[in-house]
């Protein structure tokens, strides 16, 4: 049955399949430090250039080059450093911990440290982050205690979120830190409302957040890119793109005929594009979208440019869906291993400080992790008491609710 | 005391809560310069600046979603859905987030926000202006859900709305906007300055969430109804002759059990009413729980009035609609059981 001029319906298809070796032939990316720093105040139309560049500091020896290289004491990167390290060490704890059957799931951001990480340190601990469930680094950097965040997983009976939640979807209004959802994208429009609400207060805060290069499908995030634009609102929109949504390839978002970043010119939004592996790109860029935001001058959207590690979740095996050496051949490197690259040439750390470090950071997760495990660890009996959960639900207990916790009682 | 229709005592509730609290702002589509499409919002713009009665993009999704971001930073936005009929883009803002999120985060962050919408039909408003999604939300655990049916609870009831601490629904019946409609088409319009419930204080007052209000005693049967359905329902009862007693239930979630037991339970018949299609809508629920809670005070089966399981028929509105002469005959039913 064929036909004249038949429409033929085009499905994107991702270049490699497990079986095949990992193939980014053809990726093109700018020189680190070739990238110029426009002003803050620089119109969103003139930055349209942004959009489809990649900001890099760093290259792949540790040199830190050109204008976006941030002005940071290398204290402060140590500690950068020291929460990648941390945030790595917690995620693979914890990645155990679930297949051994403590927990029912569990995520890692394994490769994406330091888009959480160095944007914590950029931000105060009075802006208010919507993060999706793989900035576990924001927490980390902004030391929260890894002890609650094992509770949560545990959904143990000192569970901060009380047994109500999946592992991971961490809430802490006190460190700036919004509770997760677990629905993709629904985050960003609640954000760009914060910002408003900030702004409509006079108040100094800002709001950032946080979602996947899958998720800039969902309506949500482009009601909330409207929003944003219209009201100028002091929002960084933070788009992850860790190439992956589960087992779609980024083309299956619409990253096969542009990028990301992309998307912000056709909302007049200020667009940036940065390698999501180089802490100090991070942190520049970031820097540049919080001092835009902070001084009136509206919303940035970030693309970071980064590789999903590990699996989605606990829950599927990328080895069904990419090439097994897709990771390792990831042309921007490991996060960790490229700051810890910059601070050795700079002098300021060595290779015997990097395994201490690394051993410090184990040593605490498994510190905290016997803690939590002496606390309980998911389905210990009597964590939580069965009339809890009607608790909450409104801020009083109507009627309803009151005679089916006496139903629970009553047993 | 002032003489007010229903929109006016709904803006004039809105004016006194911006004048009271810096936190109450309100937006939606339409709604500022110009004061909403039924002009709930008119001169408040004009009165307290654009930051604070704005208008928002056509994105229903993103209005929701804003104003729960706002509420968790502590304001008490409302915002206005231009038609319920265009709430569903905002759905999933609502009952996964606006709905959950005090749950979620063990009180962490709470949503006071209220979500006003139009609703329901003889208005010659077609499919997309005409529907009754209550029990849309009535199923939502973490929402109350709130209907008016006169200018003086439709203010009291806004600013409790307003003031409650959890996110609130609150549906307008656009066919009583502007006088109190009972369904006999054949009789000459009422304007709201002929019923009591026009008279206004426009002051400050609250009418308590969760409290259903007899607006007709009765000793033959009761009729629950809610909205444009409490004025048909009075109708129905003047034109058949009944002794019915006529229930307000104002707050759908949580709703005044107490009120419609002790109802019940004098007159032993039930009539349910609503416009909504009848299959799981919320008289579904109503007759469950007169089930439940009145059972050996039936003396008939529980009757129910309601729009059909059609789309909103546009030429045939007034066979869809529940009339006076549809609820009359099965209050004869309930009576003669």
């Amino acid at each position: 049955m064929s036909r004249k001029n038949a429409l033929e319906l085009h499905i994107p298809t991702p270049r490699s399949r497990p079986g095949d070796k990992a193939d980014f032939s053809g990726w093109t990316f700018p020189e680190p430090g070739d990238t110029p720093r426009p002003d803050i105040d620089t119109a969103a139309v003139e930055m349209r250039d942004y959009a489809y560049g990649l900001i890099r500091v760093m290259d792949m020896e540790g040199n830190a080059l050109g204008a976006w290289t941030p002005s940071i004491p290398a204290e402060q990167l140590r500690r950068g450093l020291k929460y990648m390290l941390l945030t790595r060490a917690f995620d693979d704890r914890m990645y155990r911990a679930q297949r051994q059957g403590k927990t029912s799931f569990y995520m890692q951001s394994f490769g994406e440290e330091a888009v959480s990480v160095a944007q914590s340190m950029v931000l105060t601990p009075e802006d208010m982050c919507f993060p999706s469930y793989r900035q576990q680094g924001l927490l980390i950097a902004r030391d929260y205690p890894i002890v609650e965040m094992m509770n949560q997983i545990y959904s143990n009976a000192h569970d901060p979120m009380k047994g109500r939640q999946l592992p991971v979807m961490y809430s802490s209004k006190k460190n700036g830190f919004f509770t997760i959802s677990g629905n993709l994208a629904t985050q960003v429009p609640q954000a760009v409302g914060w910002a408003m609400a900030s702004a409509y207060s006079n108040d100094v805060r800002i709001a950032s957040t946080w979602l996947g290069d899958g998720s800039t499908a969902e309506g949500d995030f482009h009601a909330a890119m409207t929003f944003a634009a219209v009201y100028r609102a002091p929002v960084i929109i933070n788009v992850v793109n860790n190439q992956y949504a589960i087992s779609s390839f980024q083309g299956i978002a619409g990253g096969e005929n542009t990028t990301f970043a992309a998307r912000a010119v056709g909302y007049g939004m200020a667009p940036l594009r940065v390698d999501g592996n180089d802490f100090l790109a991070v942190y520049a860029a970031t820097q540049w979208a919080a001092e835009r935001a902070r001084a009136n001058l509206g919303p940035t959207m970030i693309e970071h440019f980064t590789y999903r590690g590990g699996p989605h979740s606990t829950s599927d095996d990328p080895a069904r869906y990419r090439p097994a050496d897709e990771g390792r051949a990831w042309p921007l490197g490991d996060p960790i291993e490229r700051l810890k690259q910059h601070l050795i040439l700079l002098g300021e750390w060595n290779d015997d400080q990097h395994r201490q470090a690394q051993e410090e950071a184990t040593e605490k997760v498994r510190e905290a992790g016997r803690e939590a495990e002496k606390i309980g660890v998911l389905g210990a009996e009597g964590a939580h008491p069965a009339q809890s959960m009607f608790e909450d639900v409104y801020k009083e207990m109507p009627w309803h609710l009151q005679r089916q916790r006496e139903e629970v009682l009553g047993g | 005391m002032a003489t007010m229709t229903m929109i006016q005592a709904l803006n004039s509730a809105l004016d006194v809560m911006m004048g009271r609290d810096s936190r109450v702002l309100t937006f939606g589509e339409d709604v500022g310069y110009f004061g909403g499409v039924f002009k709930v919002t008119e001169h408040l713009q004009k009165k307290y600046g654009a930051k604070r009665c704005f208008d928002s993009p056509i994105n229903e999704c993103g209005i929701a979603g804003t104003a729960i971001g706002m509420a968790t930073y502590g304001l008490r936005p409302v915002i206005e859905i231009q038609f319920a009929d265009y709430m569903y883009p905002a759905y999933d803002q609502l009952v996964s987030e606006a709905a959950r999120i005090r749950y979620r985060s063990a009180n962490d962050f709470t949503v006071p926000m209220t979500v006003r919408m139009p609703y329901g039909g003889g208005i010659y408003g077609g499919q997309t202006h005409s529907q009754s999604p209550e029990a849309l939300f009535t199923h939502v655990a973490g929402l109350k859900t709130v209907i008016p049916a006169t200018p003086y609870d439709a203010k009291g009831l806004l600013i409790a709305s307003i003031e409650d601490d959890d996110p609130v629904v609150f549906l307008e019946p656009k066919r009583v906007y502007n006088g109190p409609f009972d369904g006999r088409r054949d009789r000459p319009v009422i304007p709201w300055s002929k019923h009591p419930a026009s008279e206004v204080p426009e002051g400050y007052y609250k009418i308590p969430l969760g409290k259903a209000n007899i607006v007709r005693e009765g000793a033959d049967l009761t009729i629950l109804a809610y909205g444009t359905m409490v004025h048909v329902a009075l109708a129905a009862a003047e034109d058949s002759g009944i002794d019915a007693e006529v229930l307000d239930l104002r707050t759908l979630l949580p709703v005044d059990i107490d009120a419609i037991v002790t109802s019940v339970a004098k007159t032993g018949r039930c009539v349910i009413l609503h416009e909504a299609t009848r299959t799981s809508g919320y008289g579904a629920e109503l007759a469950a729980l007169v089930q439940e809670h009145c059972f050996y005070h039936l003396e008939a089966p529980i009757e129910r009035v309601t729009g059909f399981d059609t789309p909103y028929p546009h030429a045939l509105e007034w066979e869809y609609f529940p009339t006076p002469t549809r609820i009359i005959k099965s209050m004869r039913r309930a009576m003669e059981a």
